[in-house]
């Protein structure tokens, strides 16, 4: 097979390559920074309160899971659907998954009530609890997609490369299940009550991943020097498009059936019409820029030089969207108050029948953005350190077979 | 140095070496021990018996409108100050709640606290098992294991958790309450297990209300019981099939 021939190397990384750390590392320190903050004072500092109990770190956080999953498309692809232009990249997309999962799971742990307790939650298990199965989801995330990365890495491991590939391509179909049942269980609070949360959660990853992938990819080749193959990008591109398509869909499907129950018309017209700032982000973040922008960006025809930097361009949007999706979901979902007496007026001190306003905090905005710095620090060395990308980004490198066509 | 010397020289060393373990072994333990004798004489006094269930009926046609007895009187038993904090973010076990029915203009006022729930949702959902529902049916948060994370606050249906977002000073040592963790209303398990009564439901007792009934709702003779099987009352969000402890009258 022409893909044994390839060879992977460190990217020999020079100015570029520090100054980059440099800026991620400042990110990193902000991150920690914010922590230490708010274990001292406590989460009085921040935006969160009674009402308002997950605020911009779970956005954040679970952004960089959901994203996780999704950004082991391309390695899914290689290994589970055989497709041989995306196994030089297998590697980096493997590495790319536990990086952003690394990232989201420690802003989720540092922004506890009580991080300092996180052998706890090793070591005492309520398996009724979504979070405590998510415990081990995360942990056997690391672990399968660990060793899939080293049987990619190792040829003596090689042939155990589908099978590792297969346990991983299920274990995160799972995981992103888990995350989203964690909203899709909560009996009480109307704006989760739907069980097309767990696959919308699936689709989203797809796109959210399948975006960072190609920022990360685009990086890595200027950092490497390497000139990226027109051919892996357009491709990616249409599997970029397909995955924004798919999760729109689902959105919309999920607010039409949402709508269709008349004891939810109430929090649907929170979120769509008359949310203030929940509406706009759902509008101009989550649809305008998440959804509608990358679809015209991606599949309206251009210009072939002009391609890659409008599909990074894309993939920008797409993440900003998924963003505005988590802060829709997460805040949206919680400031719309509790219906303890339906039929009734409610009102008390504790902000009951009230839709309850959320600012976040500089610290725990810093804090989340640690989690991307995380990731990215993550990457940025194992790309200097480890032969994670071939020599060569070029189409005929990547697709020889495709590249001959072509050129015959 | 003759053999017989020598081997009296071992016996000596090693009695002296089982005698320091024994000793080592004995400090070591005996703490331990003790620790078990206290618990053994705790477990004795204070144990919690399935066969109770601790509830409350609250009549809200004679909870007052504006009267927040119940809720001065929570915050004094269990040392629960407003906070330097934002209002948004201060603990609140228990509140008035006022109501008025969209259709009628019906006017109603009543407390809200832990419902205490049969099957709570806040116990399912707890990571560590920190949220938990002792055998006499009080729901509480163990403050050793909470990791703080938030989830029960997430579940519940009666927005009956706190979140404490601040350092606590002048705590009532009877309930330990600390920065970082979720509490709510424990029905004043401190007092109910030496035999009286939550302190809400006195404090209304006194203001003459008697609004708030406490008592076991298996025990067919008590008050509580025979009240809840001869008038109509409710389950809030019975929807949710949760059988809280708490019911209500009139609404």
């Amino acid at each position: 097979m022409a893909n044994r021939a390839i060879t992977f190397r460190e990217i020999e990384g020079k100015g570029g390559f520090y100054a980059l750390l440099a800026g991620c590392g400042v990110f990193l320190l902000l991150g920690a920074y914010a922590y230490f903050q708010m274990e001292h004072h406590g989460h009085v500092i921040t935006g969160m309160d009674n009402q308002i109990v997950w605020g911009m770190p779970h956005v954040i956080a679970l952004f960089l899971i959901v994203a996780a999953s999704g950004a082991l498309n391309v390695a899914s692809i290689a290994s589970v659907f055989g497709k041989s232009i995306y196994k030089p990249l297998a590697p980096l997309s493997a590495l790319l998954a536990l990086a952003l999962m690394a990232g989201g799971l420690t802003v989720l742990m540092l922004d506890l009530g009580r991080s300092d307790r996180m052998i706890i939650a090793a070591t005492h298990f309520n398996f009724k609890s979504v979070f405590a199965l998510n415990v081990f989801l995360y942990t056997g995330f690391f672990a399968i997609v660990g060793a899939y990365l080293w049987f990619m890495m190792e040829r003596r491991m090689n042939r155990w490369t589908t099978a590792a590939g297969v346990a991983a391509f299920i274990w995160r179909l799972t995981l992103t299940t888990g995350t989203g049942s964690v909203f899709g269980f909560l009996v009480a609070r109307e704006a989760y009550q739907s069980a097309v949360l767990a696959p919308l959660f699936i689709v989203l990853s797809f796109a959210y991943g399948t975006a960072l992938f190609l920022l990360t990819l685009a990086a890595a080749s200027a950092l490497g020097r390497l000139s990226l193959g027109a051919a892996v990008v357009q491709r990616l591109k249409n599997l970029l498009a397909t995955f924004v398509a798919g999760a729109l869909y689902l959105v919309v499907v999920f607010h039409l059936t949402n709508i269709y129950f008349t004891r939810n018309h109430g929090v649907e017209q929170f979120i769509l019409l008359d949310g203030g700032i929940i509406t706009g982000v759902f509008w101009v973040g989550q649809i305008l820029i998440g959804s509608l922008l990358p679809l015209l960006l991606l599949l309206l025809p251009g210009r072939p030089e002009a391609a890659l930097s409008r599909i990074l361009t894309a993939c920008v949007a797409v993440v900003i969207g998924g963003l505005a999706q988590m802060y829709v979901t997460i805040i949206g979902g919680q400031a719309w108050p509790l219906d303890l007496f339906p039929g009734y007026a409610a009102r008390s001190s504790f902000f009951d029948g009230e839709i309850h306003a959320y600012a976040p905090s500089l610290v725990e905005t810093l804090l989340g953005l640690g989690g991307f710095a995380i990731a990215a620090v993550i990457v940025i060395i194992a790309l200097k350190v480890l032969r994670l990308l071939p020599e060569k980004l070029d189409d005929a490198t990547l697709d020889p077979q495709q590249a001959k066509c072509t050129a015959s | 140095m003759s053999e017989s010397e020598q081997s009296g020289r071992r016996a000596f060393l090693g009695a002296t070496a089982a005698a320091a373990a024994a000793g080592l072994g004995f400090v070591a333990l005996a703490p331990g021990m003790q620790l078990i004798k206290f618990a053994e004489a705790k477990a004795g006094m204070a144990g919690a018996s399935s066969k109770v269930r601790w509830g409350m009926l609250i009549d809200t046609t004679r909870c007052a409108t504006g009267c927040t007895d119940c809720v001065t009187a929570c915050a004094t038993e269990n040392a629960i100050d407003p906070g330097s904090g934002r209002p948004g973010q201060s603990s609140q076990w228990i509140r008035k709640i006022e109501l008025k029915e969209q259709s009628t203009g019906r006017e109603i006022s009543l407390p809200m606290m832990c419902q205490h729930c049969a099957d709570p949702p806040c116990v399912d959902v707890c990571p560590t098992g920190a949220s938990f529902k002792r055998a006499d049916g009080i729901v509480l948060v163990d403050r050793h294991t909470c990791i703080g994370c938030r989830y029960c606050m997430m579940a519940c249906p009666y927005k009956a958790r706190s979140f404490v977002h601040e350092t606590l000073t002048q705590q009532n040592p009877e309930v330990p309450r600390g920065k970082g963790c979720v509490e709510s209303c424990t029905l004043c398990v401190q007092r109910v297990d030496k035999g009286q009564e939550p302190a809400c439901v006195e404090a209304c007792s006194k203001g003459d209300h008697t609004a708030m009934l406490f008592g076991d709702l298996n025990n067919p003779t008590s008050e509580i019981a025979r009240r809840i099987a001869t008038t109509a009352s409710s389950q809030v969000r019975a929807d949710l099939r949760l059988d809280p402890g708490v019911r209500y009258q009139g609404i």
